[in-house]
């Protein structure tokens, strides 16, 4: 779509995101409620001469797009939380191998089928740990129609700078909720482009390739494995090399990790100035969240308000100073309590209390305040 | 054995040279895995040769299990060794990407047939343009010899004393699934493999050439469950090379034509497999169709 | 606050969520104020029950929901019904005269009789555009948009029917101002 202002949901948000950063690739299977970035893409692809394939599954959809790739494309797909189960043996592929990508999940409330249609965010943690092994994932948490298309340019430049798969963590609120979407011109938003090889011998050397990333086609007689290897590409099985992937991979985390605070995509505060207590949110459960803290401090209670961005890597040492001082963390979530352990381990000397919610429904404003009083 | 006494050494030698990597041989003696790696290497070749076909152009694709380590790391070319069963959706995603990849699947029939089975009918219905060479040794080989969903009904495995299972005809499932390009062979037929190679790999279309294949660690112990119907020569047979045996005893039959159902017999009775290419059609690809809608 | 919360029900295929879509659009990109749009529906296409909202603000929103509306806009009994109860006082009920047989409803609400479905039938000659004349008696009475917004919204929204459509909205228009002076006749 051309720069200008839009009224449209999240999902085509996030669609118009992939394709500003370049995205020409999208795998997926239909799945409420990120249904509406597959139709888009699938809408827009051809429109870009891009492509767009609908997969016999989601195990399948996560396959094709490793495949596209490291055949030189910029790819995504799209998904909810059963989906998402079934994409986390191939996302753990990515992450070994190193392959720039974006996967969307747009969660619902389960487990399993669950309320199909209705948002949720008890994937969190599956997204932190969803995958057998180690991994150190990147994953965004947007709250509006516009970050669905700000977060997505983003995880796509994260992706190629990291040479790492990072995720969108929606939920089924923000994805299909219609908001104004402001589209920026090309090149008011920085695109990432994949850095190609500076050498012709990828294959020799100690080290792994420092995010640079080859393709099929180009003769490089490339190996890549999903099992452990040398920076070669063979398979070895030996503890070094394993241990030398393993941590590597938790570097480039940490990098990143710097990277997002220093553009400020790790946290968002407001009235935090001289305040007691806090209100600790991300995604739609942020919306209600901010609206309690106005309504409160209204009434002159002196509570402060913090939005994490970013996911993963958990933003520990911006939080930690975040919290210095304070009395009482109250942590908003729409499952049973997943990210206030996180919270709980860099809250400092502070209270934290969980405030979950299951059932499908965003808090109310009015729960919220109810617990923050009680 | 010297390159002097050995005629093939030459020969072994350029293509060794040209297409394999250095490595040491991770198949058991006397696996078929060595015949169709070197039938692989000579129908590429032979393109090469024929200018038909770049080496850098040909991205070999696999999953798990002992077929997946044909290509990889042996091939010395771009190859994608991926998880277990997802092979050809890993390879759909980069043949669309890039259409002027030549890519070439190698998988088992655990890996194709029973994890795998879904992306397999899948892509022989979008007809997407690649080929799958679907290694079938009728058992599991690398995680020690349980039953596989081509295992035939009665035998013995190290899941079940007597396999309560018929086994799956996998060109018929091709064939009805829609690939465009279907063929049979076995480790014994080394030139009609290399020329259905050869003809696979140039097919416009999806290809799928299933290789009947010795697995002499494990599946060779099925034949055990023949031994009462063999003739005291071929137990001696058996018990010298249970795989060329095991090759032998499953009387292969070259049908020379095209066939809707090929026959596949695995019973103590009967044990004949047709043998052959049995279609061979030129219909619109996926890449097409999606190209298409460009406009 | 400014906060205003719109309630639109009706059922699967009415075009009931298209109408919040438009609503939304209109208020955002052509009033320049800010509108949150969300809709629930069952999991048939059509012919089920089908709820979308709308809030318009001044400032950003941030509950994206509406829990206690002040406009409602009921295209069928059921939805009539079902949510009648959460309208604020002082709140407004626009309803098709023929599809809605209204019943009683809390004190301080204005309901206003709108025969869009029979004006879609018998002037437009299309009843698919039932919703649009609704669309735009809804403009005549709340005001919670400008009828130049809504065009422009409803233009964009149908572009190959824009005519017939700016048409039931000037007639929604009509019978909205229609309907606005009879409830001040009974009063």
């Amino acid at each position: 779509m051309r720069p200008g202002v839009y009224f449209v949901d999240g999902g085509i948000a996030c669609a118009e995101g992939a394709l500003y950063a370049g995205c020409r690739f999208f795998a997926g299977y239909p799945i409420t409620p990120a249904t509406s970035i597959v139709e888009w893409m699938a809408e827009r692809l051809p429109q870009e001469q891009g492509y767009y394939v609908q997969m016999e599954d989601e195990i399948a959809s996560m396959a094709a797009i490793i495949g596209a790739s490291w055949a030189g494309g910029k790819a995504m797909t799209a998904t909810s939380g059963p989906g998402f189960s079934l994409m986390q043996e191939n996302l753990g592929y990515a992450y070994l191998t190193e392959t720039p990508l974006v996967v969307v999940d747009a969660q619902r409330s389960g487990p399993s089928t669950g309320q199909a249609t209705m948002p949720g965010q008890q994937d969190v943690m599956q997204a932190r740990y969803g995958t057998h092994g180690d991994i150190a994932p990147i994953a965004f948490a947007p709250w509006s129609v516009q970050e669905m298309f700000d977060f997505t340019v983003h995880a796509f430049n994260y992706s190629e700078q990291f040479r790492t798969p990072v995720l969108v963590m929606a939920d089924g609120e923000v994805s299909y909720m219609r908001e104004p979407l402001q589209i920026p011109k090309q090149g008011a938003l920085p695109i990432t482009n994949r850095r190609s090889l500076t050498s012709k011998h990828p294959r020799t050397g100690e080290i792994f390739l420092r995010y640079e990333m080859p393709k099929f086609g180009d003769g490089h007689d490339l190996l890549v494995t999903g099992s452990a290897h040398r920076p070669t590409g063979v398979r070895d099985y030996s503890p070094r090399y394993h241990r030398a992937t393993i941590h590597w991979l938790f570097e480039k985390q940490k990098e990143a990790g710097k990277a997002l605070h220093q553009e400020g995509l790790d946290v968002e505060s407001r009235h935090l100035d001289h305040a007691e207590a806090v209100i600790v949110s991300f995604g739609a459960a942020a919306r209600p969240s901010y609206q309690a803290v106005l309504a409160a401090r209204k009434t002159g209670e002196s509570i402060g308000f913090v939005r994490l961005k970013t996911l993963w890597p958990f933003p520990e040492e911006q939080l930690a100073r975040l919290f210095k001082d304070l009395k009482r963390i109250f942590v908003v979530e729409m499952n049973m309590g997943m990210m206030v352990r996180e919270i709980e381990r860099v809250g400092c000397e502070a209270q934290v209390i969980g405030i979950p919610k299951v059932g499908g429904e965003i808090h109310r404003s009015s729960e919220i305040l109810q617990q923050i009083r009680g | 054995m010297s390159q002097q006494t050995n005629p093939l050494g030459k020969q072994q030698e350029y293509y060794r040279k040209r297409y394999l990597r250095n490595l040491p041989t991770a198949f058991c003696t006397g696996c078929g895995n060595g015949s169709i790696l070197g039938s692989f290497v000579r129908a590429v070749d032979a393109l090469i040769v024929e200018k038909k076909l770049r080496k850098r152009d040909i991205l070999c694709v696999s999953g798990i299990g002992c077929s997946a380590w044909i290509p990889s790391p042996y091939f010395k070319g771009d190859t994608l060794h991926t998880t277990h069963g997802r092979a050809i959706a890993f390879a759909t995603g980069a043949k669309i990407m890039n259409p002027k990849l030549n890519v070439v699947v190698f998988t088992g029939d655990g890996d194709g047939a029973a994890i795998g089975g879904n992306h397999l009918i899948h892509a022989a219905r979008r007809n997407i343009p690649m080929t799958v060479f679907l290694v079938n040794n009728m058992i599991y080989g690398m995680t020690g010899g349980q039953s596989a969903p081509t295992t035939p009904l009665h035998v013995r495995s190290t899941t079940y004393q007597r396999h309560p299972e018929p086994p799956f005809d996998l060109c018929r499932l091709a064939l009805g699934a829609g690939a465009s390009y279907v063929a049979r062979w076995t480790t014994f037929h080394v030139d009609d493999i290399i020329a259905s190679m050869k003809e696979a790999l140039l097919h416009p279309g999806f290809a799928f050439v299933e290789i009947i294949s010795q697995c002499p660690t494990y599946a060779a112990r099925f034949f055990n469950e023949y031994k009462d119907a063999l003739t005291p020569k071929e137990q001696e047979q058996f018990q010298r090379s249970p795989g060329a045996w095991m090759l032998k005893a499953l009387k292969g039959k070259r049908t020379g034509k095209e066939l809707d159902h090929p026959r596949y017999e695995l019973t103590l009775k009967d044990r004949t497999i047709e043998l052959g290419v049995f279609i061979r059609e030129e219909r619109i690809t996926l890449t097409e169709t999606l190209q298409a809608l460009w406009k | 606050m400014t906060r205003t919360e719109i309630r639109l029900g009706g059922l699967g295929g009415q075009g009931i969520i298209k109408s919040a879509v438009i609503i939304g659009e209109a208020a955002t990109i052509h009033d320049g104020k800010q509108a949150v749009q969300t809709a629930s529906y069952g999991p048939e296409s059509r012919g089920s029950a089908c709820k979308a909202e709308v809030i318009i603000s001044d400032q950003p929103i941030d509950y994206p929901l509406v829990l206690t509306p002040q406009i409602m806009v009921a295209l069928s009994n059921d939805a009539f019904h079902k949510y009648k109860e959460d309208l604020r006082e002082g709140g407004i009920v626009i309803i098709d005269s023929d599809l809605v047989k209204a019943g009683k409803i809390k004190a301080g609400v204005q309901v206003y009789h709108v025969p869009a479905a029979a004006a879609a039938h018998q002037v437009l000659k299309n009843p698919l555009v039932t919703n649009v004349v609704m669309l735009g008696a809804f403009t005549a009475i709340t005001k919670a948009v400008t009828p130049g917004a809504m065009r422009k919204a409803i233009a964009n929204a149908f572009p190959k029917y824009k005519e017939l459509n700016l048409r039931a909205f000037d007639e929604g228009m009509q019978l909205g101002q229609e309907a606005m002076e009879q409830s001040t006749r009974k009063k």
